[in-house]
């Protein structure tokens, strides 16, 4: 299973020139020079800073939206509020394949395709975050915020000083799908982006099989460095991965 | 909208609109002052923790869901003006049999990659239910190709699967065995795919199964023991049933994704060859971005949602017929 992986990393520190007779499992010379040809030919610095603030700020402005609906959901007593949260939940079904070509002509009309904004737009708020706090909150003892309403608290104080700590594991469920999502989508930032300088890991590693067809080494090295930090992000938050499942009652 | 994809669908399994009973009724005849006030407070506190988020849904999801289905009615370029056509784009597209063609390649992937991920997923899922040392690193590595981009799973097994030099042909070579052109060969650029796919969702597929095998109770399995079962026995009168909710949201998940599998496609084959692999989702692109047909593109999109929704409304209908709930 992990043998892909390992190849690919192998494949990354192969000199360029041993490639032709076919693949080795063992490096007499292992060199970086792969990843120095790919450091020189992409912006991959930027395309990684791309990625990253890309996926930090879609999962932050998730977790922010998500919480502050999953409040108003799971708390607040309004009129409409099941047709509302049910026309939330009819969003999670749309394919993303139905929106790309209206929200590429969105974009361009707004006169903001091909920006930072335009990789955001579509992961500023997300159905499935709400759905998941909205659970957690409903979880909250309703009691602790009686409790602060008698002591004088108003919404925004119960929002933050005890709903939010107290959802916290819904939290960090989200940051991780959030996350995740946003440093793997492909399909929208293909349609989205066409500086080179916007582009994302998966666009990046793209464009480079193309440049790169016989430089397999080069490619396997953009693989490395997309890989890694998805797979440090993973180990800090398994726990979290596996406890998300649990959260949407897959028992 | 770009959470990973199987995460959504399992919210609205568990719960479709398990919300709490109706909101109060506003407090339209006891107009007191007091009570008209908090009537407003009350909205601007509901607009304060609502509109954050539907600002960017209705911008970005309901906005263009309405714009996609109007798009469907016209003959569009992209460019020039739209020309409305009423339902020719969908006709048109029925009649095609490049449109049967996309949906067959796309049937044939779903053919192929269900039975793959989900007996792997319960092999693995059986075997690392068992304790041993070091199972939770076993875990960990078959989840890993889960949390990595398509774009680079697709890249790797391009490589592994390359007609020249890739370890697959090296080693069918070792046994004289013949060593297909995989995807760059019509005959075996989808079983290609499916393949690659099948390795990069084993491990959620793994995962859930798990999480189902352990919510098992163990005294089920003794007691059956204890009354002479072998372990086969147990296996298909047991486990398989009382995994069936597991079971069902596998399939449902998969088959959602298979009908939308498109990345890894686009990075191995592009379609290819000689559109041998073409999927639905590929003919959408392709249609937009290569053709500036968009109007084709938005009625083939709808085709698909309304398809994905009427089978996953009749799992829903048919879960009740093997689905067991412990």
């Amino acid at each position: 299973m992990l043998f892909p992986f390992l190849w690919t990393v192998i494949t990354s520190i192969t000199p360029d020139g041993t490639l032709a007779g076919g693949p080795t499992l063992v490096v007499d010379n292992p060199t970086l020079e792969a990843y120095t040809t790919l450091f020189a030919s992409m912006p991959m610095w930027r395309i990684v800073a791309n990625s990253f603030g890309i996926a930090i700020a879609s999962t932050v402005l998730q977790m922010i939206t998500g919480s502050m609906a999953a409040y108003a959901f799971g708390r607040l007593e309004f009129r409409g509020k099941n047709v509302l949260f049910g026309l939330y939940l009819a969003t999670l079904m749309v394919p993303l394949q139905v929106l790309v070509v209206p929200l590429f002509i969105e974009m361009t009309k707004l006169h903001v395709q091909d920006t930072y904004f335009a990789l955001l737009a579509p992961s500023i708020a997300a159905a499935f975050g709400i759905f998941l706090l909205k659970q957690a909150v409903e979880g909250v003892p309703r009691e602790l915020d009686e409790a602060a309403t008698i002591d004088g608290a108003g919404h925004l104080r119960i929002f933050t000083s005890i709903v939010l700590p107290l959802i916290r594991p819904a939290l960090a469920t989200l940051a991780v799908f959030a996350f995740m999502g946003s440093w793997n989508s492909f399909l929208w930032p293909l349609v989205a982006i066409r500086s080179p300088e916007l582009m994302t890991l998966p666009l990046g590693l793209s464009t480079l099989q193309g440049q790169f067809t016989t430089q397999w080494n080069v490619v396997m090295a953009g693989s490395v460095v997309s890989i890694l930090p998805i797979a440090v992000v993973y180990l800090f938050a398994q726990k979290y991965i596996i406890a998300g499942m649990a959260h949407t009652g897959l028992k | 909208m770009t959470a990973a994809q199987p995460v959504p669908t399992s919210a609205v399994l568990t719960a479709p609109g398990a919300a709490t009973p109706t909101a109060l009724a506003p407090r339209r005849t006891a107009a007191s002052r007091a009570g008209r006030s908090r009537g407003w407070k009350n909205t601007a506190w509901v607009l304060f923790f609502l509109l954050p988020s539907a600002v960017p849904l209705v911008a970005f999801t309901l906005i263009p869901m309405v714009t996609s289905a109007w798009i469907s009615l016209h003959k569009w370029n992209l460019i020039s003006a739209m020309e409305f056509v009423g339902l020719d784009n969908y006709t048109k597209l029925l009649s095609d049999p490049g449109t049967r063609r996309v949906f067959g390649h796309t049937l044939l992937y779903i053919a192929g990659y269900l039975p793959l991920v989900y007996v792997g997923g319960l092999v693995l899922a059986m075997a690392l239910n068992q304790a041993f040392r070091g199972r939770s690193f076993f875990r960990a590595a078959y989840f890993l190709p889960v949390v990595t981009s398509w774009v680079v799973v697709a890249l790797v097994w391009q490589w592994l699967l390359n007609p020249k030099n890739g370890l697959v042909n090296q080693v069918l070579a070792v046994f004289h065995l013949p060593q297909p052109g995989w995807w760059t060969d019509p005959t075996w650029a989808m079983p290609s795919v499916i393949v690659a796919s099948a390795w990069k969702d084993l491990g959620f597929v793994m995962v859930i199964l798990l999480a189902g095998l352990q919510a098992i109770p163990a005294d089920v399995q003794e007691a059956a023991r204890i009354d002479g079962a072998n372990a086969w026995q147990r296996f298909r009168r047991i486990t398989l049933p009382l995994l069936s909710p597991s079971t069902f949201f596998v399939l449902v998940i998969s088959l959602i994704n298979g009908f939308q599998v498109f990345d890894q496609v686009y990075v191995m084959t592009g379609g290819g060859p000689a559109g041998s692999s073409q999927v639905v989702v590929g003919q959408i692109y392709d249609l937009t971005f290569r053709y500036g047909r968009a109007g084709e593109a938005s009625a083939l999109s709808w085709l698909l949602f309304i398809l994905i929704l009427a089978i996953t409304a009749l799992q829903l209908r048919g879960q009740r017929r093997w689905v067991t709930h412990a």
